[in-house]
């Protein structure tokens, strides 16, 4: 039984100014849900720029239906943390909502993992960048729904569902890859080069993580066993004495990520409240 | 109460050891359920929401509630479960709901999203099974439908909605919406999809 609860999440929401609207570093409960919203939001983001631009069609249908799948788990996040911060601050008027959430806040509030920020390069690239969130976002999902927060646990164990199709579709696509041909073998070499250095953020726990009782040296040993299981089908090395890139989890961004919020942004800022 | 489509006829026992709502009684409630009958799947519009599975719950306020213009406020709490996280269906399935109901008079009608347990092909009733067949659509096969681990696994036999052929073949896992996969029959070489 994981230790992160609602309880901790309201009693460090309700410490906060009446005036935040939007949580800050001090609350730790919900900074954890917009953490794990943010990182499938930006992903999916990211997948979804392969719209129309696959390979072939069938691989662009799959890209864009995991694509779908992560904004669908985003989306939960979000309402649940929407529902969390609105009912700790008494304000009458300045509700946030899951859009809110989305769409008007600053390069600086967003706690993503750089990982899933990182361009989509080649068709390599974007599937090591899957394959790598989508081993851990299994390992920490199957943690997260023996949650005793009952919607934490409701939304994780409806969302391993889906992640196991894109474990699944990312690992033959690695191995494919990396085992196939001279060409190819090479691009997931330099894929691998590219994306390395931003995994290791993922096992470092954040102070918002630390409160939830997950076992993040558990993860990655775990998490290693397997990349180390699919690079050895797939012909490649594990890179040695890499200097690991760390900050997105409390907010501090490569330089992809503000031309990435313009571009997902743009229309709520251009035309502030405009809707569909 | 089962004729009326209760969602708990044909399901797993453990499911519904698990889910903390009771089944509801009542003929209001089951009038509401045939109302529900009616409400397609937008994306498969053979299929209707209890077909489907995905109407989890009905309740009723206790009593009857009627304004001064003899409209009726009834409370009336639907629940419906998604059957993937990010399926676009959703918000357009809960307006349909409401505005079906509310060509029978009901007013005060609210929709509510339910996600655990989560939603499985076994939810999917035996009718609608063969309305998708004939639609086109492989329905889930007997075994509730998960993602295999293996890496590389051979496909599951699924059965070609168009000659019944078992030679068929998965072209791959992710469809035209979430809750498809996509194959092709290799003797009358028709692609089709596949509820998965």
């Amino acid at each position: 039984m994981e230790k992160f609860n609602t309880s901790n999440i309201k009693e460090t929401l309700e410490q906060s100014e009446p005036s935040k609207v939007l949580p800050s570093g001090e609350d730790l409960g919900g900074a954890f849900l917009l953490h794990l919203a943010d990182t499938t939001l930006i992903l999916s983001q990211r997948n979804s720029e392969w719209c129309g631009h696959g390979p072939i069609l069938e691989q662009d249908i799959a890209l864009t239906n995991i694509s779908l799948d992560l904004l669908g788990q985003s989306r939960n996040f979000y309402q649940y943390a929407a529902t969390l911060i609105n009912s700790s601050t008494n304000q009458a008027g300045a509700q946030v909502t899951e859009d809110s959430l989305a769409y008007l806040r600053k390069e600086r509030e967003f706690k993503n993992l750089l990982l899933a920020e990182q361009p989509n390069g080649d068709w390599g690239q974007t599937i090591l960048r899957q394959y790598f969130f989508s081993q851990y976002q299994y390992l920490l999902f199957e943690k997260l729904q023996n949650s005793s927060d009952e919607q934490v646990a409701a939304i994780t164990a409806k969302a391993l569902k889906e992640i196991k199709y894109h474990l699944r579709w990312s690992s033959e696509w690695v191995i494919r890859l990396g085992d196939g041909t001279a060409e190819s073998h090479q691009r997931m070499l330099h894929a691998v080069d590219e994306l390395w250095r931003y995994t290791g953020e993922m096992f470092l726990p954040a102070d918002y993580e630390k409160v939830t009782g997950i076992d993040f040296s558990f993860l990655k040993d775990a998490w290693m066993k397997n990349v180390k299981a699919i690079f050895e089908e797939a012909t490649l090395a594990i890179p040695e004495n890499v200097f690991m890139q760390t900050g997105g989890k409390t907010g501090i961004h490569t330089e992809h990520m503000g031309y990435l919020l313009a571009e997902l942004q743009y229309v709520q800022r251009a035309y502030p409240n405009s809707e569909w | 109460m089962q004729e009326f489509g209760s969602p708990y006829n044909d399901r797993d026992p453990e499911n519904i050891g698990s889910s903390k709502v009771p089944p509801s009684e009542g003929f209001r409630e089951a009038a509401i359920w045939q109302i529900l009958e009616t409400v397609c799947d937008p994306e498969v519009p053979v299929l209707s929401i209890l077909d489907l599975g995905i109407v989890r719950n009905v309740r009723c306020s206790p009593y009857p509630h009627l304004g001064d213009g003899g409209e009726n406020l009834e409370e009336v709490e639907i629940i419906i479960t998604p059957t993937y996280t990010g399926c676009p269906a959703m918000d357009m399935i809960s307006i349909n709901i409401k505005l079906a109901l509310a060509e029978h008079g009901y007013k005060n009608v609210k929709v509510t999203s339910m996600l655990s347990p989560a939603w499985t092909t076994d939810w999917m009733t035996e009718a609608g099974k063969e309305k998708l067949k004939a639609y086109g659509i492989a329905p889930p096969n007997v075994r509730q439908q998960v993602c295999n681990n293996d890496l590389f696994a051979p496909n599951e036999a699924v059965q070609c909605p168009r000659c019944n052929s078992y030679h068929t073949n998965r072209i791959s896992e992710f469809g035209s919406t979430a809750c498809k996969s996509l194959y092709q029959c290799d003797d009358c070489k028709e692609p089709f999809d596949y509820f998965k």
